[in-house]
């Protein structure tokens, strides 16, 4: 079938998967289901202890054996020590075709692709992969079809049931020998948990991992010992070198500064910017830079922002420093300075869930009430699709995160993007993979022009007396190839390594197993 | 006749390493006045051959959006500026800037052998414009006569590193140890009726002390500013951007001459300042500028 966004979805993929193409947005609103649930094994005895030797132990209580679905959480981001600790004590036991159901997955999980090719790991749900597992997804190394999927589309994909964890591994910085897990107070603090809170719920079995036991009770808890069945200490769960590092430099890259500036005025001038409007930002340079311009023209014109989400970077931080901001939900801390905030402040930065952010199968979620999201993207059509997820030479390389989410929730969507990446245009007419549907996309800001989606003849109407350099997203696409060519086709074989997930459950598209470009 | 381009605005020029392909690109997309591709001192030694090559074709096939393309030569000291010119005005550059001028005997060469290489390309003689850096005491006593050397000439520029090591001193940040100089250098150039750029500034982490001394060459008179970094693009147009009051103000000016002269009035008052023709061209200069910076609405 051809889906709403324009690809053809191969008619065996949607008998495999059982799934449907997308459909829009709000096909799935009101839809109605079960939520999932947990098999629990009740602690009754009080004298029974939770605290477990080793991740072998542990593994063996659980009952592990083939054909499992284990998952983690990757607040730890490149510095996680969890997954490779685990997954190679399942290597070694022998037990094979595991599925894996991680909020992402990165460079540093690296040495799990020899477990992909030998059959340990037969299935991957993420949202995303980068390094050498996206490399061996794309050379179709993994049995099943890999997933690719937003963190909204995770959480509902556990609370709905379509995915059932069979033992969640929670790598938390702090826990008492009960499984009260906190992302602080430890070695290897990520601010919050929020990416594991589902799966505490939901698994069957839940193990915290910790390398920083404190006593009873450790509270106020991010995962509370009602949900946790096993606790195992070991001496490092992570680098904290990797996992928040002090803030980035604010860039003085022109190029990024000019998109931030055309971002915080179109921003500025747009009908949502008044007092207790919301805002979320992502963690490029330019996305960066636009928030701290974004800070001084609030101060200078006294308008206060209601509430920010996160993703959060100290940016998005000094605004609570600077009183610009009511209160912060966070998800996730990218550097030191978002995870001091959430220690200093918390009245004001205060921890969400990951279905609490940008679940769309539950009642309601915070995306749904976002003014503003500056994203960036690697590639924008012409019909505003944006990709995420595949290179421009076809390898899976990122990840949606909350991109499709917060997209698909925000009432303006703002996509910086410089018009050439390299010397492969960003906006171009058709994107390798779509992740980030162009009915979700409002705007796209590059170093070259701004092109504001025909859909919002609100926005074109709003902003026809600002002096922004304005165009039509065609006109940003003939620039770049009037620079570069027009770029060919990336050569894809026919069998399909994964699918690109729509945050409701459908497919957005396929992605297929690279081929060598053929001269 | 005066090339059409010879007094075009020229506030900001960008310096650019040709060798740099991301840069030489499209700095377009920062809006320089002209940008400067520099084959000398950004340019290695063994690698003048491979930069006069990326010159040439991106002088050839990028689109600079109407931006003028100065190209910075070696000096007529080294083996390189010879072929440097040969390659600049094959490729269409608007403008040569010869390095380290001393004399009108030095543009004279030069002006030779751009008419040469005019001839063997096929280039309309004249086409190409020349400006001078004047990068010694020896070539700032001489501006004069540099300024008034060749009808190619767009004007002078003030080379500040080298001007100072030749003067004894350093670049100290307060501009005293310039301050002979750009005074010179303006007045020769207004004398001769050509344009004036000072030197550049090297430090990006000081912006407020950039913009100062943007401000202060301004009221000096220069006509614009050698540029290291497109941050400090948009500073240089922002002061050399006049006031909404000073737009009206001239074309008040400019009105009232051209009304007065037709009554044969000589002197007149506006808002209360006493006017004269000598008024006239500063006022033009003014709504220029604000042309320039795509503020001016009026209909002058």
């Amino acid at each position: 079938m051809i889906n709403a966004v324009g690809r053809e979805i191969p008619d065996e993929i949607l008998k495999i998967t059982g799934k449907e193409g997308y459909q829009g947005k709000n096909y799935k609103d009101n839809a109605e289901f079960t939520r999932g649930a947990a098999k629990i094994h009740a602690v009754v005895d009080p004298t029974r202890s939770k605290l477990v030797d080793n991740i072998h132990d542990v593994l063996v209580k659980c009952g592990i054996k083939d054909g499992m679905t284990v998952s983690f959480h990757h607040h730890f981001r490149e510095g996680d020590y969890i997954v490779n600790m685990v997954m190679e004590e399942i290597h070694k036991m022998g037990i094979k075709d595991i599925s894996i159901c991680a909020s992402s997955l990165g460079k540093a999980h690296d040495p799990l692709v020899p477990m992909i090719e030998d059959g340990t790991v037969t299935s991957i749900r993420s949202s995303g992969v980068r390094g050498k597992i996206g490399e061996a997804i794309s050379a179709g190394k993994l049995k099943n079809l890999a997933v690719m999927c937003s963190h909204g589309g995770r959480v509902r994909a556990v609370e709905s049931g379509e995915v059932h964890i069979d033992i969640a591994f929670i790598g938390a910085p702090t826990s008492d020998e009960y499984g009260n897990l906190k992302a602080n107070g430890g070695k290897s603090n990520c601010g919050v948990l929020s990416y594991a809170v589902a799966d505490s719920q939901y698994a069957d079995k839940v193990v915290a991992i910790t390398d920083c036991l404190v006593a009873f009770p450790n509270i106020p808890a991010s995962i509370s010992m009602t949900n946790v069945d096993y606790v195992c200490v070991v001496d490092e769960i992570g680098n904290p070198a990797k996992i928040a590092t002090g803030a980035a430099k604010p860039t003085t890259d022109m190029r990024k500064l000019r998109m931030a500036d055309y971002c915080t005025k179109f921003v500025i001038n747009s009908p949502y910017f008044k007092n207790g409007f919301s805002y979320q930002t992502g963690v490029g340079g330019a996305s960066i830079a636009s928030t701290i311009t974004l800070a001084d023209e609030m101060e200078k014109r006294g308008i206060r922002m209601g509430f920010g989400v996160g993703g959060l970077t100290t940016p998005m931080c000094n605004l609570l420093e600077r009183d610009l901001v009511d209160v912060l939900v966070d998800t996730q801390d990218f550097d030191l300075g978002a995870v001091e905030s959430i220690q200093k402040h918390p009245d004001r930065h205060i921890e969400i869930s990951a279905s609490e952010y940008a679940n769309p199968f539950n009642k309601g979620a915070y995306v749904n009430k976002l003014d503003f999201v500056i994203l960036a993207a690697l590639e924008v059509d012409v019909n505003f699709n944006c990709n995420v997820v595949v290179g421009s030479d076809g390898v899976i390389t990122g990840a949606q995160g909350g991109h499709p989410d917060t997209a698909a929730g925000a009432k303006c969507t703002i996509i910086i993007a410089p018009l050439l990446q390299g010397r492969i245009p960003a906006i171009c007419s058709n994107v390798t993979a779509v992740t980030t549907p162009g009915e979700t996309v409002d705007v796209v800001i590059t170093d070259y022009g701004i092109a504001i989606n025909p859909k919002r003849q609100d926005l074109i109407e709003a902003m026809k007396d600002v002096k922004l350099p304005f165009c039509t997203i065609e006109e940003l696409r003939d620039q770049a190839y009037a620079i570069t060519g027009e770029p060919q086709p990336v050569q894809f074989g026919d069998k399909v390594v994964g699918i690109i997930e729509g945050r409701d459950g459908t497919i957005m598209d396929v992605v297929r197993q690279i081929k060598e470009f053929e001269f | 006749m005066m090339h059409p381009n010879k007094k075009r605005l020229r506030r900001s020029m960008m310096f650019l390493n040709c060798q740099k392909p991301g840069l030489i690109k499209d700095p377009y997309i920062y809006k320089p006045d002209s940008i400067m591709l520099d084959l000398e001192d950004a340019v290695a030694e063994n690698q003048k051959d491979a930069a006069r090559y990326s010159l040439f074709h991106a002088l050839q096939e990028i689109d600079y959006h109407g931006v003028e393309r100065v190209v910075r030569i070696n000096g007529l000291d080294t083996p390189h500026w010879k072929e440097d010119i040969r390659v600049c005005v094959a490729g269409g550059a608007d403008t040569i800037r010869i390095a380290k001028t001393e004399s009108a005997k030095d543009v004279h060469t030069v002006e030779e052998h751009v008419l040469a290489a005019e001839k063997e390309f096929g280039r309309p003689e004249g086409s190409t414009l020349l400006m001078s850096a004047l990068e010694s005491c020896k070539g700032v006593l001489n501006a004069l006569e540099v300024c008034q050397s060749s009808e190619r000439l767009i004007g002078i520029a003030l080379s500040g590193g080298d001007y100072t090591k030749d003067l004894q001193t350093v670049i100290t940040g307060t501009g005293v140890e310039l301050m002979g100089a750009r005074q010179q250098m303006i007045m020769a150039a207004r004398a001769a009726g050509v344009q004036c750029w000072d030197t550049v500034f090297t430090n990006l982490d000081a912006m407020d002390v950039f913009e100062e001394e943007v401000k202060m060459i301004k009221m000096m008179g220069f006509d614009g500013k050698s540029l290291v970094n497109p941050r400090q693009i948009d500073i240089v147009h922002k002061i050399f951007t006049p006031t909404q009051k000073e737009i009206i103000f001239a074309e008040k000016v400019v009105r009232e001459i051209d009304e007065k002269k037709a009554l044969g009035i000589g002197v007149f008052t506006v808002d209360g300042k006493m006017i004269d023709i000598a008024f006239y061209d500063g006022a033009r200069r003014t709504i220029n500028l604000a042309k320039a910076a795509g503020i001016y609405e009026g209909d002058l």
